[in-house]
């Protein structure tokens, strides 16, 4: 039977990362699968925890009056949901939730961020992965803000553009 | 072969793919032999080619060729309306006559993937000059290993040619990943930009092929992510766009650094176009 400290190693987050560091945070993670159209959070609530996803799709949700629930990103394999847990005032700032059937394992965050605050090597660490993964995401949403695919966009005729 | 003879074709059939999306389906007038081309010979192109259409009275725009290479017969454009001539075209009817010269440019390399996997990537209506691709690699799918198709679009109701997508993915050992960049809460597929499908995708860097047409950042952003995978530069194929006119390189409007993209292109490797991609002016 596979260990959670070796599920937790298989994952692309935690690729790299000194084994020392894995038997420290796995104290903290739990297994958790949610059925679809589960929430896993809700915009406002504590964010407690963070997610890496094993298997299945998250929605990264927001309600608008008047338009309703409108999907800003999916998230899926080997992919993190949550970084409010690591930056006050530790509330999530959209609702999560799962679009198909998802099984994660999930981190407490305050159990996380007290082993980073002992231990600041494991905090650079994790910081490291988190901020490269903000990077990627802050890239994909620049890109996105341009609306490529908008017809009001397209000045040049190849494709049938004019 | 004048390449500056235009030859009148008849529209047969318009379809609407989108709220501003149409595909043509053209063929020669019935008192022509409907297998030849403008210049006499035999129609044929090859996936990556592009026609000269031409509207009377209002003017000629290139369009890529998204039909069937194995059946040149039926002649299909997908058009999205967006200026004065793709307009016209969108609101043509069965029976309407436009002019055609073509095919111009050159094609995808398909054969060249040949053993390898092959990752076709496109972003919007570039899903149009992809699609003969795939009809030409269908019939001798053995011959490939993996094919992925990434597909990115603005939003779900923009979706090209869902219904074939949905065929695709299951009639032929094809992984098909479509994103959409945003979407109501309602859906179910991905949300996202499309280079975010990369890493959601099977293959070997060391031996794939990659084709992408899209918005030129969206191939640029795409290329660099498929070089952070490992995937060599000679091995990923973009298909270039720039102010075509003449189609044959004599008016030199689609000049790109030191080429001319009707002629040269509009297929380039991206190890031919790296240091002139996103460049300003160019």
């Amino acid at each position: 039977m596979e260990t959670l400290e070796r599920i937790i190693a298989s994952h692309s987050f935690v690729q790299g990362l000194e084994e020392k560091y894995i038997e420290l945070i796995v104290g903290c993670a739990a297994n958790v699968r949610f059925e679809p159209e589960q929430f896993v959070c809700r915009e406002g609530e504590e964010a407690d925890n963070f997610f890496l996803i094993r298997h299945g799709k998250i929605a990264l949700e927001i309600f608008m009056p008047e338009r309703g629930a409108t999907v800003i990103e999916t998230l899926g394999e080997n992919e993190i949901l949550g970084w409010s847990w690591f930056f006050p005032p530790y509330r999530w700032h959209f609702d999560a939730k799962a679009i198909e059937l998802t099984r994660a394992i999930a981190f407490d965050g305050k159990c996380l961020r007290r082993k980073c605050e002992e231990n600041h090597d494991l905090g650079y660490e994790l910081a490291k992965r988190f901020a490269a993964m903000l990077m990627e995401r802050l890239q994909a949403t620049r890109l996105r803000l341009l609306d490529l695919f908008h017809s009001k966009g397209a000045k040049l005729d190849y494709w049938g553009l004019t | 072969m004048d390449p500056f003879l235009t030859i009148p074709f008849v529209i047969q059939r318009v379809k609407k793919e989108t709220s501003d999306t149409v595909t043509l389906e053209i063929s020669r007038p019935d008192d022509r032999v409907k297998t030849h081309s403008p210049a006499g010979s035999a129609f044929s192109f090859l996936p990556g080619q592009f026609n000269m259409l031409y509207v009377l009275g209002i003017g000629e725009i290139p369009v890529s060729i998204s039909g069937d290479p194995n059946h040149p017969e039926k002649l299909f454009h997908t058009v999205r309306k967006v200026g004065a001539v793709s307009i016209a075209l969108s609101l043509m009817e069965k029976g309407d006559r436009i002019g055609i010269r073509g095919p111009f440019g050159n094609p995808w390399p398909v054969n060249k993937a040949q053993g390898m996997d092959l990752l076709l990537m496109a972003g919007g209506i570039g899903l149009a000059p992809i699609r003969p691709v795939l009809y030409q690699v269908f019939p001798e799918r053995d011959r490939y290993n993996r094919i992925g198709l990434l597909y990115g679009t603005r939003a779900p109701e923009d979706i090209l040619y869902e219904s074939e997508i949905k065929q695709w993915r299951s009639k032929f050992d094809l992984e098909v990943l479509v994103t959409v960049d945003r979407a109501a809460g309602d859906w179910k597929g991905n949300t996202g930009v499309v280079t975010t499908l990369i890493s959601k995708v099977s293959f070997d860097p060391d031996r794939t092929l990659v084709m992408i047409c899209g918005p030129e950042v969206m191939m640029r952003f795409s290329c660099l992510e498929l070089q952070k995978k490992g995937v060599k530069p000679e091995n990923i194929f973009v298909s270039m766009e720039r102010n075509m006119k003449c189609s044959v390189g004599f008016c030199g409007h689609c000049q790109f650094g030191p080429w001319f993209v009707c002629k040269d292109g509009p297929i380039f490797s991206y190890d031919q176009v790296k240091d002139w991609i996103g460049k300003r002016e160019i």
